[in-house]
């Protein structure tokens, strides 16, 4: 078990709501002074370093035209946390290769990283959100197709060593990749792959790589992780998944009693709460498939979309959106969510958000760290096979029957 | 009246058929083609009307290899060759327009009379603006503002359209976006072709269309040599719809005379 301290950078000292009708993509960066929006990046990046010397791993990503996420080149923050850092894992999750047009120039950044930190990369790929489609002005059709030839090229340019190759894909072309310098790790960096859809999860069990799922609470994430082991044993691969190549992303706020951890965590939620985002940005023709279009026409509603009309630290809880209390509270609420999805091994703690302050954020993460990491992790070694969880009681819990791969 | 599939470049392209006489090749706008719109009637009563679905349109396949409209204008220009037609007469609306240009372009001597129709597919604006708005940044009420004279009365309502229908409006949304998104809604190669267009060839604006605004449909009739332009009124981006009857009006004596 590995926990990792996540933190989106946000910038939160934005006029009141009801003046912009969308937090990302068109909200006018007028708005955003950079000399507060300096003291902020130190700060965040103070906060990564604090959350190393815990003994926590550290996970950045990347947003576009947004105060909610202002890293909008996560590999220059990764290139700072590789030399600032000396011991941590170093997860981005991840780089958005739909929408970046030179996987070839992705490879050579995460290489020099892997280089610079003496190996402590976990290279995550995603295929970003809807919102992330006008900024990079990125075709929303064909994405996944784009996301995995991007993929393959760059394991082709990390693991090729004797000299130039060529690629000539749909959607990339190159004569000559050589790539320096090569990574440290061999054959190269762990890979990540973020979705929340149960056949998104499915493509990244077929090959393996570690699969990270966001806020997708008791349900989404169960089918999210068995969309994924059905992947990893239609490869053809013999026994089950191990849970390492399972993670899932929390709100996570620990404090040493339950008053303070729902003050803090009731900060936590500007995560969900300040996403402000009107349809046409948040759904581009193509994004999801036409069946899963057809059916938001018909009312389906995003799980998300729901639980931000009253959001609250005990509906976040009650969702597994959040883990939030003193920390036997955070121990149980995260059992409850690890045995009703099968088990996974990487806990994503988003940390901070909003105008979640230093001092709080620092104690969040310590208390965390020092009370309820260690029992995790004694609990659940990376070598704990996940499961699929056959049947759930009407009450949510996990009722004990598993149908082992 | 008759629609068959018509395999073209090894992709199933769904081909409606009605009326007799002289060939009409119309190619539908980004809103796809149903044979019940209003412009079948009296285009049918004349000629030989031949509306293919886009690929990726209707119940037309999109293969991974088409992702632009030139494409699609190669594909038509072997429609013909199939259909036996060696020299027709074209409508193409909006997107469909494009299509037409690019072929008008590519083989001047298929086409007897050309009408493009609120058609995208150029650049003639300054670079730090859109000459089309950006239909995916704006919310849908705007867009059926831009699009229609009367919304209130033309916009789709998808509660009152199966599933079936539905299915397919969505398809043809992200087909439309796959063809149009970089550059946006236009071929910056097709403005230097545009001069090889030979046939006489008139450009139809509804006054209220906010898509396609008056100086972008101008400008590009001054690429194609002797290019008329005519407008509909109470009519937006899609007069054909609109204005049925004043549509046919303007166009017909044009491909009459």
């Amino acid at each position: 078990m590995r926990a990792w301290h996540f933190s989106e950078n946000a910038y939160p000292y934005l006029p009141p709501a009801d003046t912009y009708s969308s937090i990302r993509v068109t909200l006018p960066n007028k708005v955003y002074d950079p000399a507060k929006g300096a003291d902020l990046y130190h700060r965040y990046i103070d906060e990564w370093l604090i959350a190393e010397e815990a003994g926590l791993d550290i996970m950045l990503n990347e947003h576009h035209q947004t105060a909610t996420c202002v890293d909008p080149a996560a590999p220059l923050m990764l290139a700072i946390l590789a030399r600032a850092s000396t011991k941590a894992r170093l997860l981005i999750l991840g780089n958005p290769i739909s929408n970046r047009r030179q996987p070839v120039r992705i490879a050579e950044e995460m290489a020099m990283v892997d280089v610079i930190s003496k190996g402590r990369l976990e290279a995550g790929f995603v295929r970003g959100v809807p919102y992330e489609i006008l900024p990079a002005n990125s075709n929303p059709v064909r994405m996944n197709e784009r996301h995995w030839e991007a993929l393959d090229l760059i394991v082709k340019a990390w693991t090729t060593q004797d000299g130039p190759f060529s690629w000539e894909g749909n959607f990339f072309h190159h004569r000559s990749v050589n790539i320096w310098p090569r990574p440290w790790q061999q054959p190269h960096p762990p890979i990540w792959v973020s979705t929340t859809s149960p056949s998104g999860a499915f493509a990244v069990g077929e090959r393996g790589y570690v699969q990270a799922t966001f806020l997708t609470g008791f349900e989404g994430t169960r089918q999210v992780f068995d969309g994924y082991r059905r992947g990893w044993q239609k490869a053809g691969r013999k026994g089950p998944v191990p849970i390492d190549r399972l993670a899932y992303a929390a709100l996570v706020y620990t404090a040493p009693t339950q008053k303070e951890a729902y003050a803090g965590a009731e900060k936590l939620l500007w995560y969900v709460t300040a996403n402000k985002v009107p349809p046409h940005i948040a759904n581009p023709p193509g994004y999801v498939p036409v069946a899963a279009n057809l059916a938001m026409m018909r009312g389906a509603e995003h799980p998300l979309s729901g639980f931000k009309k009253n959001a609250s630290v005990e509906a976040a809880i009650e969702s597994g959106l959040m883990f939030a209390g003193t920390p036997d509270q955070v121990a149980a609420q995260f059992k409850k969510v690890y045995d009703y999805v099968g088990g996974f091994g990487h806990l994503l703690i988003m940390g901070q958000a909003g105008f979640l302050e230093h001092a709080d954020t620092v104690l969040g993460i310590k208390t965390f760290a020092r009370e309820v990491y260690p029992r995790l992790q004694e609990a659940y070694p990376d070598s704990t096979p996940s499961y699929t969880p056959k049947a759930a009681d009407g009450t949510g819990k996990f009722a004990g029957a598993y149908s082992g791969p | 009246m008759k629609t068959s599939v018509i395999k073209l470049a090894g992709v199933d392209v769904e081909v409606f058929e009605a009326g007799s006489g002289n060939p009409l090749l119309w190619l539908h706008g980004a809103n796809g083609f149903a044979p019940a719109h209003p412009f079948v009637k009296p285009f049918a009563e004349r000629r030989r009307l031949v509306v293919p679905s886009h690929p990726g349109f209707g119940k037309s396949d999109l293969p991974l290899w088409i992702d632009r409209p030139d494409d699609i204008a190669v594909m038509y220009l072997e429609l013909l060759d199939r259909l036996g037609i060696a020299k027709t007469e074209i409508v193409g609306c909006s997107l469909g327009g494009w299509i037409a240009a690019e072929m008008a372009s590519m083989a001047p001597e298929r086409f007897a009379k050309i009408v493009l129709v609120a058609p995208a597919g150029v650049k003639v604006g300054p670079g730090d603006k859109l000459d089309i708005p950006d239909i995916w940044a704006l919310p849908q009420e705007e867009v059926n503002k831009l699009v229609f004279h009367d919304p209130a009365k033309m916009a789709v309502d998808p509660a009152k359209l199966s599933d079936e229908q539905l299915t397919i409006m969505l398809r043809n949304r992200e087909t439309t976006a796959l063809l149009t998104w970089e550059p946006w809604m236009h071929n910056p190669k097709l403005k230097h072709r545009l001069h090889r267009v030979k046939a006489p060839t008139l450009f139809v604006r509804g006054v209220s269309d906010g898509m396609m605004s008056a100086a972008y449909v101008d400008a590009y009739a001054k690429l194609v040599p002797g290019a008329r332009t005519a407008t509909i009124a109470a009519a937006g981006h899609a007069p054909q719809l609109e204005q049925p009857a004043a549509f046919a009006a303007t166009v017909l004596p044009f491909l009459d005379g």
